[in-house]
């Protein structure tokens, strides 16, 4: 039997009245359903008149309405045109509404895909990916190309306010950070190369090291996580609301307008960030190297000097302004390719800067190579 | 026609009631002891300036910006005094359709429907989906718009899908700011046909804030007009066209309202 609560059905003969109650509403319609369910599973195939008795229901919304019709839909499917009594008037409206709409939903369409139909097209959007990434430096370098041609038109107050963004308001916390870890090498060195007496030795670790990688390095996944994610941010949502599409048909190029002038003030910043962290690095280090090494500032400096050349400075200083454009790229490009949704953005501004740092660290690994064998 | 005696002949009963209502922001007074009741059954049309304070009411009803002093009851209870639970129900029984509709981007129409349909409540898909299907078909759509995203709609249709989402859980009460806004003139006229026949059909309240002359012609029952932070005006298009005020006169018997007056007879 059926909830009694909402429905109760009655057979007498060859007559079947299934009379409703209370509130047919959506905070009941859940149990409404299953009862509706249930009428339709006992009695399938009813014989003789049925009537459906709406005089005790005392309200009723959409859902009511819904569930009233499927109840009448499934015995007009069986054969047996149901006969509605009692409905109160304030709902004749709704009924014919539901009555006209309320169809069947469409089969949902799910789509099963294979792990191996996956994987291809994974393997196709990696290769759109790169293909993607090509185009984009192509009509950035034609973009450059065309704004050197006339150098009047370069967005210079643009940069300059981008160069504040990324390159001025970012110096705190590069500063801090590469101090930090000037730091933390130094103590690390200390620590173990006093078990050989070779404490001394930390100031050409810390040189080298700085100098030559991790100083650009960090400055550039900061940069990546700090600048490029904003840029990518930025243009995505310049594009949601179309303001990129009123650049284009005001007749201006949005790569000329958006991306150069980001472009080129990463490229200024990135240099002058890594000198500074490079800097804030090396003084970290002495600093822990006098406090918990004992190596005074004289002794550290004189030590600094021997051991690394102009040349570690300048391998360092030479990666910097390649990294800042491959940052820019990365996260302009996935800022102009934004769809219409949040989520989208979402996962282009974290494409961005998974990408950027992938692409960084794999760049400093050929740059390690094509040194190496350079002799610098 | 019918529909409006019909709405109107019952004892009047103020669904929303808003008493000395103050908001401001810094030194800038928006709202300015406003008092406005909105009775059931009917269609209110809200008019004002721009910049005037329309939205800034309808949000303060909503509790979306904060006043500084007054009451606003809505259903009979304050909601100042409603715990967190009795008010979360009580906005269960109002629906809101923003100016831009604020459909969820990343969920399909028939996901945005259903978002609070499953939040809370208990329904089997099969009915879920029945009820996302009737509504979008209520508000004037084809079935195949359910599994598109917002960003593939047309202006009108994501109107008419959010307006389907604020019918979700069937209100009593419906917000609508600036319905008719970037539709074309036929788009207007039939959204302000689809808002009386969903008023009639689910026996709505519709607070409706608008600019469309056409709108307060063709659906409301009754009009407010806002002036300094208060209710100038209140009545009928009638009373309204009698009004004295400047700007009032100038709204109501402007070279684009006489335009709308003519074709209204």
């Amino acid at each position: 039997m059926p909830d009694a609560g909402l429905i109760s059905v009655r057979t007498q003969d060859d007559r079947l009245t299934v009379a409703g109650r209370g509130a047919w509403t959506f905070d009941h319609a859940d149990d409404l359903e299953s009862a509706v369910d249930q009428t339709v599973h006992d009695y399938r195939t009813p014989k003789g008149v049925v009537e459906i008795d709406l005089a005790g229901v005392e309200r009723m919304d959409t859902f009511g309405a819904l569930l009233l019709e499927r109840l009448k839909r499934a015995w007009t499917k069986a054969g047996v045109e149901p006969r509605v009594v009692g409905l109160s008037q304030r709902y004749t409206v709704l009924m014919a509404e539901i009555e006209r709409t309320g169809h069947e939903p469409p089969p949902p369409v799910r789509r099963h895909e294979a792990v191996l139909e996956r994987l291809g097209r994974e393997m196709v959007h990696v290769g759109q990916d790169a293909l993607a990434l090509l185009n984009f430096v192509g009509a950035t370098v034609t973009a450059f190309g065309r704004v050197m041609l006339r150098p009047h038109t370069f967005r210079f107050t643009s940069m300059v306010n981008q160069l504040d963004r990324v390159g001025f308001r970012a110096v705190p916390i590069i500063l801090l950070i590469t101090f930090l870890i000037g730091c933390i090498l130094a103590q690390q060195g200390i620590f173990n190369f006093r078990r050989f007496g070779a404490d001394i030795y930390v100031v050409d670790m810390v040189g080298v090291l700085v100098l030559r990688e991790l100083g650009v390095l960090i400055v550039a996944i900061m940069i990546a996580g700090r600048s490029g994610s904003a840029y990518t941010a930025e243009l995505g949502s310049m594009r949601m609301r179309e303001e990129i599409d009123a650049l284009r048909v005001m007749g201006f190029d949005p790569i000329e307008v958006l991306v150069v002038p980001r472009l080129m003030a990463l490229i200024i910043a990135l240099p002058l960030l890594t000198f500074l962290g490079s800097m804030a690095a090396i003084f970290g280090a002495g600093i822990v190297s006098w406090g918990y090494g004992g190596i005074t500032p004289e002794v550290f400096l004189d030590r600094l000097k021997q051991a690394i050349t102009l040349d570690q400075f300048k391998v360092g200083m030479y990666k910097a302004p390649f990294m800042a454009a491959t940052i820019g790229i990365v996260a302009c490009m996935e800022g102009m390719r934004v769809g219409g949704s949040a989520e989208s953005l979402g996962e282009h501004t974290t494409a961005s800067v998974v990408k950027a740092i992938f692409l960084v660290i794999v760049m400093d690994g050929v740059f390690a190579m094509f040194f190496a064998a350079i002799d610098m | 026609m019918d529909a409006r005696v019909e709405s109107q002949a019952p004892v009047k009963d103020a669904i929303i009631k808003v008493r000395d209502l103050v908001v401001g922001f810094g030194d800038k007074l928006i709202l300015n002891h406003l008092n406005l009741n909105v009775y059931r059954g009917e269609i209110l049309g809200f008019v004002g300036t721009s910049g005037g304070g329309k939205s800034v009411l309808t949000r303060t009803i909503l509790g979306l910006v904060p006043k500084r002093s007054g009451t606003v009851e809505v259903f009979g209870e304050n909601l100042d005094d409603l715990s967190e639970k009795e008010r979360s129900a009580l906005e269960r029984r109002w629906g809101v359709l923003f100016q831009q509709g604020a459909l969820f981007s990343s969920l399909t129409v028939r996901q945005n429907i259903q978002f609070p349909l499953r939040e809370t409540l208990h329904l089997s898909q099969r009915l879920l989906d029945e009820i996302a299907y009737t509504k979008i078909e209520m508000v004037g759509l084809k079935c195949d718009v359910a599994e598109k995203l917002p960003s593939e709609l047309s202006g009108g249709m994501i109107k008419r899908a959010a307006l389907a989402r604020s019918l979700a859980l069937d209100p009593e009460i419906l917000f609508l700011d600036e319905p008719t806004s970037g539709l074309d003139p036929i788009g207007a006229g039939d959204f302000d046909e689809l808002i009386r026949t969903l008023q009639q059909t689910l026996g709505l309240t519709v607070f409706m804030v608008t600019h469309d002359l056409d709108s307060l012609h063709t659906v409301c029952d009754r009009i407010a007009a806002l002036g300094d932070g208060k209710v100038i005006a209140e009545g009928t298009i009638e009373t309204m066209m009698a009004a004295t005020h400047p700007w009032l006169k100038q709204y109501f018997h402007g070279t684009r309202a006489r335009a709308v007056q003519q074709s209204h007879g």
